[in-house]
């Protein structure tokens, strides 16, 4: 990339000019970007992508905490491929992520529509949906922790002053239902993020679209699928991937609501690699764990990447 | 200087204006003739876990007033939850920098052995002066001929029982044995007075009496040569025992963590559990009908025939890449020292109990029976590694909390006993290759 800058630039004014080629690197506009890139460049490698090749060389190694590691090739990833433990917490980061995505998908949606009507206090309610994304997680996470415990639960408790349960329901003790719980926490917490930006989304839809669609007699559904969705696309495809890849990378929630239990249920990948690198020191372990959800993060990237691209009805030509 | 250690346990007891003076006068005497001397303008950063009992943590800092004023030296000190003390201590390991000295639970200097200071001439100092070791220190603070580590104090896990309950459920006393023990779980279920014990990813409690359990049948994970033992009959015998427990429970435990059992306790839910003295320290103060209703017992003894309870250390390690070795050292000696530490572990009221034989004669172990059984807490306690030998490998398995989940694996129907046994066996053989 720096090469490509250098001799772009020089190529062009070699002509036009007889300078040096010092002098002409000089008044390069382009290798003068060059230098100003490199300040973001350098971040990005050092607390990005020197951290990622880290961990990925780390999951080579047998490294212990305070002990470095040899190369163990992919020692790691056979032990992992036998563990069950390892195997459950891919499918709980898959469930977990595909269902709390999907649902907070519709219900930010819904809230986003709903919240485009003029409503009073409109701004006020706008506000007031944002509260679940301004607590901190931890903070949501510990309340939802009070309101799922075993034995102090305020929903169990209402249910049974009504009278129609004669126990406790053990939201964080049964596998599943620790499972859905967890999912319902996330869903909580992740709608009004999605419900925000859709809706900010929405407001850039020009409303003489909808005026002419109801002028040709449109239903509510067809000016939801024809105007609204289609323009909403690519907004939808943006929040979506960062949806997915937070939900997919959660740690704090399943940590303070579960720390992956009960018996290694709610166990996502990343807390299992956190368990296992840092409180039991097996870093190597750990780093293939964290190593291991990079295809799929990969994956989730290369699908919000499709549903970017420039799609022929936004330049005027028909919509396939 | 006319300081002898009982005016000064009163002085401390008396937390009085008169006993911080005489603390620092008796410190700075005590600065003058340790062996430790400490650097010129020492700066010391320790992490300690945090405190259960506030009148420990106020009686810890006075301690640490007492000999910044005497030595010069700065303490900075920071309290972190047992969860977040022990990735936080490791990732200071790994950096090598941030903190001098760290007070920590379990086997923490194991984790990262060649990263601690050497602390012998620490111990033999201490040991020599108070009454010597229980043989329960030696196991927890030395590797190999070297202290890393020196245990401060024990947090004692026993059973914590409601006295009407267990003789509602026809127990004069609490079992001893662990038929009678299963019997009174049973009974009290039936009374509707359920026991629990977290079978959950609980550091403290599920780990202490979880062992208890597997030991209590001759169950181990490692043997002396820490080969992988854990996949015998004991140990499925540990695991019928330990369903049959679970059956009898409180719904929920599964899911508990260190604190499920002491909320459920002091509401009134909960009628017998394996704890610290937490509970009854909370109940004097918010219950005191609960409290004078509440005693601490040994947890029963197994076929083996001996106790096999495991406690909850708390080591402090000094790091090798402290910039003051003779402070951290002096430091350790100082809190150690009678005239510190009795007045402190009077303050924790029984939830800590000591290392060294001298302080059997504390006068917190009999001035309320209640908290008598917690004085031998250290002298019973295994460590983490049964019969093996305490070290990282050890630490890893007991953080990875590969027996708790063995028996919740069980207990809660998830595995049968050969696939918890071999998934139990499984983990331990990679940590202990």
């Amino acid at each position: 990339m720096a090469n490509s800058a250098i001799e772009m630039p020089a190529g062009l004014t070699r002509s036009r000019s007889e300078r040096s080629a010092w002098q002409k690197l000089c008044s390069s506009r382009n290798w003068l970007g060059f230098w100003y890139m490199l300040p973001a460049a350098g971040i990005l490698i050092l607390f990005l992508a020197y951290p990622l090749f880290l961990g990925v060389w780390l999951s080579f190694t047998d490294t212990k905490i305070g002990r470095a590691g040899e190369f163990i090739g992919l020692e790691n990833y056979e032990w992992l491929g036998g563990d069950s433990v390892f195997w459950m917490s891919v499918f709980n980061t898959l469930l977990y992520t595909v269902v709390a995505s999907v649902a907070k998908f519709a219900i930010g949606l819904y809230l986003a529509l709903l919240l485009n009507k003029h409503l009073p206090f409109k701004a006020l309610i706008r506000a007031l949906v944002l509260i679940p994304f301004i607590v901190p997680t931890v903070l949501s996470a510990i309340a939802f922790w009070w309101i799922y415990d075993s034995q102090f639960s305020i929903i169990s408790w209402s249910l049974r002053q009504l009278g129609w349960i004669d126990h406790n329901i053990n939201f964080l003790g049964d596998p599943w239902n620790a499972r859905w719980s967890t999912i319902f926490a996330n869903v909580w917490r992740g709608v009004p993020f999605i419900a925000i930006t859709l809706l900010a989304g929405l407001q850039t839809v020009s409303p003489s679209l909808y005026e002419a669609a109801t002028l040709d007699g449109a239903t509510n559904w067809q000016r939801f699928r024809h105007i609204t969705y289609p323009l909403l696309t690519p907004i939808i495809a943006v929040v979506m991937t960062f949806s997915v890849l937070f939900t997919f990378t959660d740690f704090q929630l399943i940590w303070a609501l579960t720390r992956g239990g009960p018996v290694n249920a709610t166990h996502l990948m990343a807390t299992l690699s956190y368990q296992r690198a840092i409180i039991a020191g097996q870093l190597g372990e750990g780093a293939a764990i964290s190593t291991a959800m990079i295809p799929f993060l990969l994956a989730a990237i290369g699908i919000a990447w499709y549903g970017l691209q420039t799609r022929k009805w936004q330049q005027g030509g028909s919509n396939d | 200087m006319n300081f002898d250690r009982r005016s000064l346990i009163k002085g401390g007891a008396a937390l009085g204006l008169g006993a911080g003076t005489n603390l620092l006068a008796y410190a700075k005497a005590w600065a003058q003739a340790s062996p430790f001397k400490v650097e010129p303008n020492a700066k010391i950063n320790l992490m300690r876990w945090k405190r259960f009992v506030e009148a420990e943590d106020v009686e810890f800092m006075k301690l640490v007033a007492a000999f910044e004023a005497a030595t010069g030296a700065k303490i900075t000190v920071t309290n972190e939850s047992y969860d977040d003390l022990q990735p936080k201590a490791s990732v200071v390991a790994n950096t090598g920098q941030g903190l001098d000295l760290v007070w920590g639970l379990y086997s923490l200097p194991h984790l990262f052995p060649q990263k601690c200071l050497d602390l012998s001439d620490v111990s033999k100092y201490l040991g020599e002066k108070h009454g010597g070791w229980f043989p329960s220190a030696e196991a927890y603070g030395k590797l190999g001929n070297k202290w890393i580590g020196i245990p401060i104090a024990a947090s004692g896990g026993l059973v914590n029982y409601r006295i009407s309950s267990v003789n509602k459920a026809g127990f004069k006393e609490f079992p001893k044995d662990l038929a009678g023990f299963l019997d009174l779980c049973k009974a009290l279920k039936a009374n509707n007075t359920p026991a629990g014990m977290a079978f959950g990813h609980a550091s403290g409690d599920a780990n202490t009496w979880l062992h208890w359990l597997l030991w209590s049948h001759g169950g181990y994970l490692v043997d002396k040569n820490d080969k992988v033992i854990i996949n015998s009959p004991e140990t499925a015998k540990a695991l019928e025992y330990g369903k049959a427990l679970y059956d009898t429970f409180i719904p929920g435990t599964a899911s508990w963590n260190d604190s499920s059992n002491n909320k459920a306790f002091l509401a009134g839910e909960l009628h017998t559990t394996v704890n610290g003295i937490s509970v009854y320290v909370a109940a004097k103060k918010e219950k005191p009908e609960m409290a004078a209703d509440i005693d601490h017992a040994y947890l029963p003894i197994g076929p083996v025939g001996k106790p096999t309870e495991l406690h909850l250390p708390f080591t402090m390690l000094a790091f090798q890449f402290t910039k003051v070795p003779n402070a951290c050292k002096a430091f350790i000696a100082f809190m150690l020292d009678a005239p510190q530490f009795n007045p402190w572990i009077g303050a924790a009221q029984g939830y800590l109990s000591h290392f060294l034989a001298e302080y059997d004669k504390n006068p917190v172990w009999t001035a309320d029976p209640k908290t008598t059984p917690f004085r031998d807490v250290a002298k019973r306690t295994l460590t983490p590694a049964g019969l093996g030998t305490l070290g990282e490998k050890a630490a890893s398995a007991i953080a990875d909390f590969i027996v708790v989940d063995m028996f919740a694996n069980y207990a809660t129907g998830r595995e049968d006993i050969k696939g918890a046994m071999a998934g139990a066996e499984r983990q331990a053989k990679r940590i202990y290759r």
